[in-house]
């Protein structure tokens, strides 16, 4: 194959716009991107002169889909730079609802976005006919990682419960007991049915390898999703305020989102970024999945983040199993948000993994409580440069292995689906100046 | 007889409504027995052409998004606004306040005009609009309510009195009474005063409640010894569009 051309606009089953283009020339692969060509959006610049009660409801809208991880690492930025004190309680449910959201987004993203390429099919909407009890089991796991987020956050996309200093309404004991035996006795049932079809569904993934950096948060107590430093598979640790040293955003002429490179020309975030570095971490079964699915780091096949987030699924469902027994033994005391006495001056950093990867959020805030500057850096950015790296190795592997064009487009798909990216947040941008 | 071809179309938007529509799990598959999806990018690949009824999701903020919207208004017999940023602007228009050259420059520097933005509008302040479902996110309940007055023949309606009707009837406690701007009493109702309900402030997604009356908002405003300054900023939030309307009645 010497001359090709696709592209493969507006890519369906990932969140916001983007197009796939790869042109080959005589032989020589002339450009592979994926073109973000979602319209801007200039969050920070919006954020501007708002108060720091608002800062969390604003900057939740950038996604819908990751609105939970925009507000937790939003109210936690703001605690930081104003110098707020939390519970241990506070903390504690804010873990509950990341890994509820980690469940929601992983689980939608599985079987609603990834699975139907692994069965033949456009859409989950054939495989409702197809595979009836495959669709039904996803859809409840579905509904139950929104009922945690519902039962915690107020409700799943946007949750309005969440404010810098802790929570406006806390759950009953009884909610958390309700979730605790769901989990227990439908989750795991349910994830691990899920393992069984993934692995004989394990040969549908294309087995192409390609390694990079990997970076995700890294703490000593647990796999690290609430905070952490930041790991890299290359450097080690750095700490979250010295975030800009890892990201190193800039602009590309093909996308309105930001790209971002480390030591390597591009470095990958999310699912299997995090299990490279947090695999010795993982809960019993979590990690008894994990190799039998022969997932031990370094994992260098992106394809299989896909994977790593069904293991994800798992090791947070025992997660929150350990949690809510520690704080039904304690009970859940009434308390009301943290209000200071006083406000200064202040800056913050903020990081959370969220399913994509770490998403970070910075605020400059004046001794009125009033944002003067926001950033933030959004995992779907971070992966943007490894997407199109993966596409330029990717390209020539697939005609190496004599795939026609069709294969060719899917396999494209396959991959930027892969990442799970989310282009919403990936254009929220930025206060920056163009480089060439 | 033949289920009629549903599309739901994305514009500038967080997608938290297409979300909101993956997240009606226990009744998703039922709404696909009444309804024919032919086009949802988010969460299929086929794209059909021949839908009557199309959802907006998002503002329209580029020239390309009005190229757009005008299409499907062509092709669409029925066209509904869906969330904040279709029905109102939303989040999106707090730029519109800003200069618009300067964002741009902000963003793109000398490549400006590379990707052309226009202020983020509602849909219909583009486009004829047949019925609106407001809210950041939608409500998925008034979502199923409209979808089966469509589909069973009758008009569908949005409540119009203020979020406080609702937030009374759940017996909450006032906001004010703790010093918290709320957005209620001028707010549409319909979302069973969500956010009051968990001890967060309205922020006025739902856009103004039709015949606001002004005096009233007043009034609670001077009761709690609060500026029409204080409100106005999260006015902005959500209704940037109206805000200009509303000053001038203020004063």
């Amino acid at each position: 194959m010497n001359n090709l051309s696709i592209r493969v606009p507006y890519v369906t089953r990932v969140e916001g716009h983007g197009t796939i283009a790869v042109d080959l020339k005589e032989g020589k692969l002339i450009k592979s991107v994926l073109e973000i060509v979602e319209p801007p959006r200039y969050f920070e610049a919006m954020m501007k002169g708002y108060l720091y009660t608002d800062a969390a409801v604003i900057s939740s809208r950038i996604c819908g889909i990751c609105s939970v991880g925009h507000q937790i690492t939003s109210v936690k930025t703001t605690e930081k730079a104003l110098g707020f004190d939390i519970s241990d309680q506070t903390v504690t449910l804010r873990k509950l609802l990341v890994y509820g959201a980690t469940m929601q987004s992983h689980i939608l993203h599985i079987f609603f976005l990834a699975a139907p390429d692994l069965f033949n099919a456009p859409s989950v909407i054939p495989l409702a006919k197809t595979h009836p009890d495959t669709v039904k089991m996803a859809l409840r796991m579905k509904r139950l990682s929104n009922d945690i987020c519902d039962i915690i956050g107020g409700r799943t996309i946007h949750p309005n419960r969440l404010v810098p200093g802790g929570f406006t309404k806390l759950p009953t004991e009884e909610q958390l007991l309700w979730i605790k035996d769901k989990l227990e006795n439908q989750m795991v049932p349910d994830a691990k049915t899920s393992f069984e079809l993934l692995k004989s569904l394990a040969d549908k993934f294309p087995a192409f390898i390609r390694e990079t950096e990997y970076i995700g948060l890294k703490t000593d107590s647990e796999y690290a999703f609430y905070d952490g430093d930041i790991s890299s598979t290359d450097t080690g640790l750095t700490p979250e305020k010295d975030y800009m040293s890892i990201t190193n955003e800039f602009i590309v002429s093909h996308s309105t989102a930001k790209h971002a490179k480390h030591r390597r020309s591009s470095y990958a975030v999310g699912a299997l970024a995090r299990l490279n570095n947090n695999y010795g971490k993982l809960n019993p079964l979590a990690g008894e999945v994990a190799d039998a699915l022969g997932m031990k780091p370094i994992v260098a096949n992106p394809f299989l983040n896909t994977v790593a987030q069904l293991i994800e699924t798992i090791h947070v469902t025992e997660e929150s199993i350990k949690i809510l027994d520690a704080l039904l033994t304690t009970g859940i005391k009434a308390e009301r948000p943290f209000v200071p006495a006083k406000l200064h001056e202040g800056t913050g950093v903020g990081c959370t993994e969220v399913p994509r990867g770490i998403l970070f959020h910075e605020y400059t805030y004046d001794n009125k409580g009033r944002i003067v500057k926001a950033n933030c850096v959004i995992p779907t950015n971070q992966n943007a440069q490894n997407i199109d790296d993966d596409m330029k190795e990717l390209v020539p592997w697939m005609i190496a292995n004599n795939f026609d064009k069709d294969k060719m487009t899917l396999t494209l798909e396959m991959l930027v689906r892969a990442y799970d990216p989310c282009i919403s947040c990936s254009v929220h941008f930025l206060d920056v100046k163009y480089v060439e | 007889m033949s289920k009629p071809k549903v599309a739901f179309f994305d514009f500038t938007s967080c997608e938290g409504c297409q979300l909101s529509k993956l997240n009606l799990e226990n009744d998703l598959l039922d709404i696909l027995e009444l309804v024919d999806i032919v086009n949802f990018r988010e969460a299929i690949s086929d794209h059909g052409e021949d839908y009557e009824i199309a959802f907006i999701e998002g503002s329209i903020s580029t020239p390309h998004c009005v190229e757009r919207i005008h299409k499907i208004r062509r092709q669409a017999k029925i066209v509904i606004a869906l969330g904040s940023c279709a029905h109102i602007g939303g989040i999106n228009a707090i730029r519109n306040n800003m200069d618009q050259d300067e964002v741009r420059e902000t963003v793109y520097g000398n490549d400006k005009y590379l990707f052309p933005s226009i202020k983020a509008q509602a849909v219909s302040d583009v486009v004829k609009v047949d019925y609106v479902i407001p809210g950041c996110p939608m409500d998925n309940q008034e979502f199923k309510r409209v979808l089966s007055a469509l589909l069973t023949g009758k008009i569908p309606e949005i409540p119009e009195y203020s979020v406080c009707v609702e937030c009374k009837a759940k017996e909450n406690e006032c906001l004010y009474d703790y010093g918290i701007v709320c957005m209620g009493p001028i707010t549409r109702a319909g979302c069973r005063a969500a956010c009051p309900t968990n001890g967060h402030y309205c922020y006025g997604c739902r856009g103004l409640v039709p015949d606001l009356n002004k005096n009233a908002a007043k009034d609670v405003m001077e009761k709690y010894k609060l500026s029409i300054d204080q409100i106005k900023k999260r006015f902005y939030m959500f209704n940037t569009n109206y805000v200009n309307m509303e000053e001038k009645s203020y004063e």
